[in-house]
């Protein structure tokens, strides 16, 4: 594991009001990984994120990013970092090439090598060929490719992605999970925020599950599982009754459950001990078991 | 994980740095290539048609006033008025809707820009355009014999001058109000008066001595009369205490404005 950390938080508390967003949160990023912030809507991903660049500024505890500790040294810490926000914040009038000139500028990209810097943001969103097309008349893929690059041109240490394929459709996703991919192989330390599980069990290297403001789980993914969901599950579809008794008698010989929707999910197979369990549909666990074991099965 | 942090850097930045304030400006100068036909359309026909209405509409009644030729008066009065309408306006309009429709302030916040530098940088460059604009009346006036003179060429300085101070005070408003719709209480109470009573088109000194008072609290007025007074020659003291006025102005506008932005962008 690396010894250094790109990002550290201890005990960080935001509050708004009444509502605690974050209640003392502990997260690290060690250089070169990349991490993913799990967690339902409303757990405090988004507040975590825009602490990170001092656009909130937290009421209690310690944040170091790139070894600046802010809020107070936020700025030289901003300039080594790139932003994926969740919101497409892109200068919809202009052009794909201007929106990358406009933040080379932003990022004090010096004057000699802005052109690359551009080019090399074009390359990488595979947006050569629409180099003067206005923003507003790209498709969605295109919109968030440019998004991601955008944040780039400064080769920054640090890239902070705010559910980077929210809303996309299944061919756009993984178009950009490549795209991470490849920042990762390159050595750039990346946080995540995140609520599809499958895009952070395939791009982390570690996950923060956050609940209600705060880290409940940390790990690698398949450590996660192993430690919070167990080996083996078995989903048993049935009507609301039925699928009732599975989970009383699934629990009474030591497994845990959790529903899915459409089924109940009895987990840790082999701590059975009443002799096995109803017929179902036999899985490994996975990460959505940790996810809502973890943080819940009802949406607050 | 019980690794430790690197050793804290420090490498703190300035307050309004050179650089941060030319990305903003840059961003601004690239976008404007995509809409300045529109704005300057605005900026520059409005006034001109308050110009031709109340130039040839009263010209007509009144061939002099406080001693001026009135096409003279009116066509160095509405400079004023060209820059209040290409400052405060698009002051109060872009900054909402870039901060709370566009979110291009999000994104400009995460790059090394403080708000500080953020504001001020709008407010500059709406000041380079207003200064511009504000020239517009004067080259009409021209054509309907305003005769050029050589203390016209320091109006576009005080145009920037009076166009930072309304930017800056457009940038609060907009900072103030939640809502865009909102906008029309402070068009209908401060600026619509403040333009009308400023000494544009009817000298203030005929009025009552409460709103000759209150005319020495509108920046416009301060800006009018050194306009004025830069075309048919100036009045020494009386004129540095126009200018002085507009610098306090635009200071106030330009500390409140950065922090009522901050309380609107910053959590």
């Amino acid at each position: 594991m690396a010894d250094r950390l790109a990002i550290r938080l201890r005990g960080v508390v935001k509050r708004f009001g009444p509502i605690t967003a974050v209640g003392g949160l502990d997260l690290d990023v060690p250089e070169g990984t990349c991490v993913g912030l799990l967690g339902p809507n409303g757990a405090g991903k988004s507040t975590t994120m825009k602490m990170l660049t001092a656009q909130a500024i937290a009421d209690e505890g310690e944040i170091d990013v790139l070894g600046y500790e802010l809020p107070g040294d936020s700025k030289p810490a901003r300039a080594e970092m790139g932003v994926v926000p969740q919101l497409d914040n892109l200068d919809t009038t202009l052009t794909v090439e201007q929106n990358l000139r406009v933040f080379t500028y932003l990022y004090r990209v010096p004057r000699a090598e802005r052109r690359d810097a551009i080019e090399r943001a074009l390359e990488m969103a595979n947006l050569g060929d629409r180099r003067d097309t206005r923003a507003d008349k790209l498709s969605g893929g295109m919109r968030r490719r440019l998004l991601i690059s955008r944040a780039l041109v400064h080769r920054p240490r640090l890239v902070l992605l705010d559910e980077p394929t929210v809303g996309l459709d299944p061919q756009v996703r993984q178009e950009l999970w490549a795209l991470i991919d490849a920042l990762r192989s390159e050595g750039t330390s990346i946080l995540m925020s995140t609520h599809y599980i499958e895009e952070a069990e395939r791009l982390a290297d570690t996950v923060t599950i956050m609940s209600h403001g705060k880290a409940v789980a940390s790990g690698k993914p398949s450590e996660l599982v192993a430690r919070h969901a167990g080996g083996e599950a078995i989903e048993v579809y049935g009507p609301p009754a039925k699928l009732r008794e599975v989970e009383a008698e699934a629990r009474a010989g030591g497994m845990s459950t959790r529903r899915t929707g459409t089924s109940v999910a009895i987990l840790r197979l082999e701590d059975a001990t009443n002799g096995g369990p109803p017929e179902g549909h036999r899985r490994a666990a996975n990460l959505e078991d940790v996810f809502v074991l973890l943080t819940g099965e009802e949406i607050a | 994980m019980s690794a430790a942090t690197q050793p804290v850097r420090r490498r703190r930045l300035g307050r309004l740095e050179r650089p941060a304030l030319a990305g903003v400006l840059v961003r601004e100068v690239i976008n404007f290539s995509s809409y300045w036909r529109s704005v300057t359309f605005s900026s520059t026909v409005e006034p001109t048609i308050y110009l031709l209405a109340f130039g040839f509409g009263f010209g007509a009644l009144v061939s002099e006033v406080a001693g001026y030729n009135y096409i003279d008066f009116v066509g160095t009065g509405t400079v004023a008025t060209a820059v209040l309408f290409a400052s405060v306006f698009s002051a109060m309009f872009g900054t909402f809707v870039k901060r709370e429709f566009q979110r291009t302030y999000d994104a400009i916040l995460a790059a090394p820009v403080d708000v500080e530098e953020l504001v001020t940088a709008e407010a500059l460059w709406i000041a380079i355009r207003a200064s511009v604009y504000g020239c517009t009346p004067l080259l009409v006036a021209m054509v309907f014999g305003l005769d050029p003179s050589w203390g016209m060429l320091v109006v576009p300085l005080i145009n920037f001058v009076t166009g930072f101070g309304w930017a800056a005070a457009g940038v609060l408003i907009s900072a103030l109000m939640k809502s865009i719709d909102n906008f029309s209480y402070v068009t209908s109470t401060l600026i619509t008066p403040m333009f009308l009573v400023a000494g544009t088109f009817f000298p203030l000194d005929e009025l009552p001595q409460w709103a000759q008072t209150l005319g020495w609290f509108n920046p416009l007025h301060h800006c009018v009369e050194l306009v004025r007074h830069a075309a048919f020659g100036f009045e020494g003291w009386v004129d540095l205490a126009h200018v002085g006025v507009l610098l306090g102005f635009g200071l106030l506008m330009w500390r409140l404005s950065i922090w009522a932005t901050g309380r609107r962008l910053v959590d």
